[in-house]
């Protein structure tokens, strides 16, 4: 399988301050992998950098073959990314922000509809200003414009804050299907208990660099590559 | 470039109508102005006459900046600042229908002020093509001058404070000129309101195209 993200000896700035400072890491296409981490540990500059948002300054970054230190622009069309914050617009509706998201990538808006509707938002939801949705259903929200892009590389950032049991279970079977369809999938999580049983791999950060690796409990990944020799502990 | 402009023009707009900030706060504000002008300078017909088009730019130039920090408040989280940057959306359409929606609402705020000049200074324009194209090239400079410079200082914490220092003196030109202008409208000078018309269309021109070459590195940068 291709690697959809290469990261050797990455360093990256998240602005006059290394976030990165020297990660190795690769993830397969269809592939999970979750990274653990204390605070401040680089988990979400690592997601950041893989979307093109923190410049790469020194080492090896290839996301969906393309150079992040060439021009990351043209990655970024390519990837999703749920941050901490979710990306939507106060005043508009649930409706209104998915399909704005979808327009902006230049995507038709029939795949609108059955975004909203995997994600069960219906009804007086989808018509609802999302500054009235609780934090759970903005959350959803923001995974239905995800799903509506249908991005190649997968980048959640603590996707299961916020969520209810429902909705997690909704969040597992959407990385699922992600991955069975060919897409990678890079989530953050510090609750390992919810996101290892995920992920094919779960490696674990500290200091902007990946200090440990072992499997994840998802189904083994036929071709992954294999870790470089000095994050290799495979469990 | 110009689907996104569309785009975003639009989504500014529609929060726009949403939110009403436009409505209760810069049009408020902007009356205000030159209420409290008219005030200051005493009730003499004569000098409120003669003091009207000056005010009238002056009310714009500050509505200009409350109008462009509203516009990069809607972006001001993190999430829609990300969100923007991985939409897809190019740069230069971001910057155009910011610019768009911005001119918009200045458009509309000066049909206000223009009849608040009226009821409140009693001055009737002479000239009104002359006034109406002054209007407009200096409505197009107003707004891409303020969300370039409103780009510029949208990632700093200090943004709101800043802004108005940036953004004022740059903005100063068209203060003159379009004073001048609308003074020639108001008392039917057209040959001498024109001149001043060649200072409004090239700053018009120039925001437009710097902005449309800059906006990507200072969406990057902020």
């Amino acid at each position: 399988m291709p690697a959809a993200v290469h990261l050797r000896s990455a360093v990256a700035l998240a602005g006059r301050f290394p976030a990165l400072s020297g990660v190795d890491l690769t993830v397969s296409a269809g592939e999970v992998v979750v990274v653990l981490g204390p605070n401040g540990a680089g988990k979400t500059s690592l997601l950041r950098t893989c979307a093109g948002l923190l410049p790469v300054t020194s080492g090896a970054a290839e996301v969906l073959g393309e150079d992040l230190r060439q021009d990351p622009t043209h990655v970024r069309l390519r990837v999703g990314l749920l941050g901490h914050a979710a990306p939507l617009y106060d005043e508009l509706t649930a409706a209104e922000n998915v399909r704005f998201a979808v327009r902006a990538a230049g995507l038709p808006t029939s795949r609108v509809d059955p975004a909203l509707e995997r994600l069960g938002i219906v009804g007086r939801l989808r018509r609802t200003p999302v500054a009235r949705l609780s934090a759970g259903q903005r959350r959803r929200v923001a995974l239905a414009a995800l799903v509506a892009r249908t991005p190649e590389l997968w980048l959640l950032d603590e996707p299961h804050a916020g969520l209810d049991g429902a909705t997690r279970r909704l969040l597992a079977d959407l990385i699922a299907e992600a991955a069975g369809g060919g897409a990678a999938v890079l989530l953050s999580s510090h609750e390992p208990d919810l996101a290892v049983p995920l992920a094919d791999r779960a490696v674990t950060m500290t200091g902007g660099r990946v200090v440990d690796e072992q499997r994840g409990g998802r189904r083994p990944v036929l071709e992954a590559v294999p870790p470089s020799e000095e994050t290799a502990h495979v469990a | 470039m110009w689907r996104d402009a569309l785009l975003i023009a639009g989504k500014d707009l529609r929060i726009e109508a949403r939110s009403r900030v436009a409505l209760w706060q810069v049009l408020p504000f902007s009356l205000l102005v030159l209420i409290l002008s008219a005030f200051a300078l005493g009730p003499g017909p004569s000098t409120l006459h003669d003091a009207a088009p000056g005010l009238f730019w002056l009310a714009v130039l500050f509505s200009t900046v409350l109008a462009t920090q509203r516009s990069f408040a809607i972006e001001s989280g993190e999430g829609t600042r990300d969100g923007l940057r991985l939409s897809g959306v190019d740069p230069a359409g971001v910057f155009l229908g910011k610019t768009a929606a911005v001119a918009v609402q200045l458009a509309l705020l000066q049909v206000a002020l223009w009849a608040g000049i009226t009821l409140f200074f009693g001055v009737r324009l002479h000239v009104i093509w002359l006034a109406v194209v002054a209007s407009l090239l200096a409505t197009v400079g107003l707004a891409a001058a303020g969300v370039i410079y409103g780009a510029l200082s949208a990632g700093l914490r200090v943004r709101e404070t800043l802004l108005p220092l940036l953004v004022l003196p740059v903005l100063a030109p068209v203060l003159l000129s379009g004073s001048e202008v609308w003074s020639a409208a108001l008392f039917g000078h057209a040959a001498a309101g024109e001149s001043w018309l060649r200072i409004l269309a090239p700053f018009a021109v120039v925001y437009v195209v710097v902005g449309i070459v800059l906006y990507g590195p200072l969406q990057e940068a902020g």
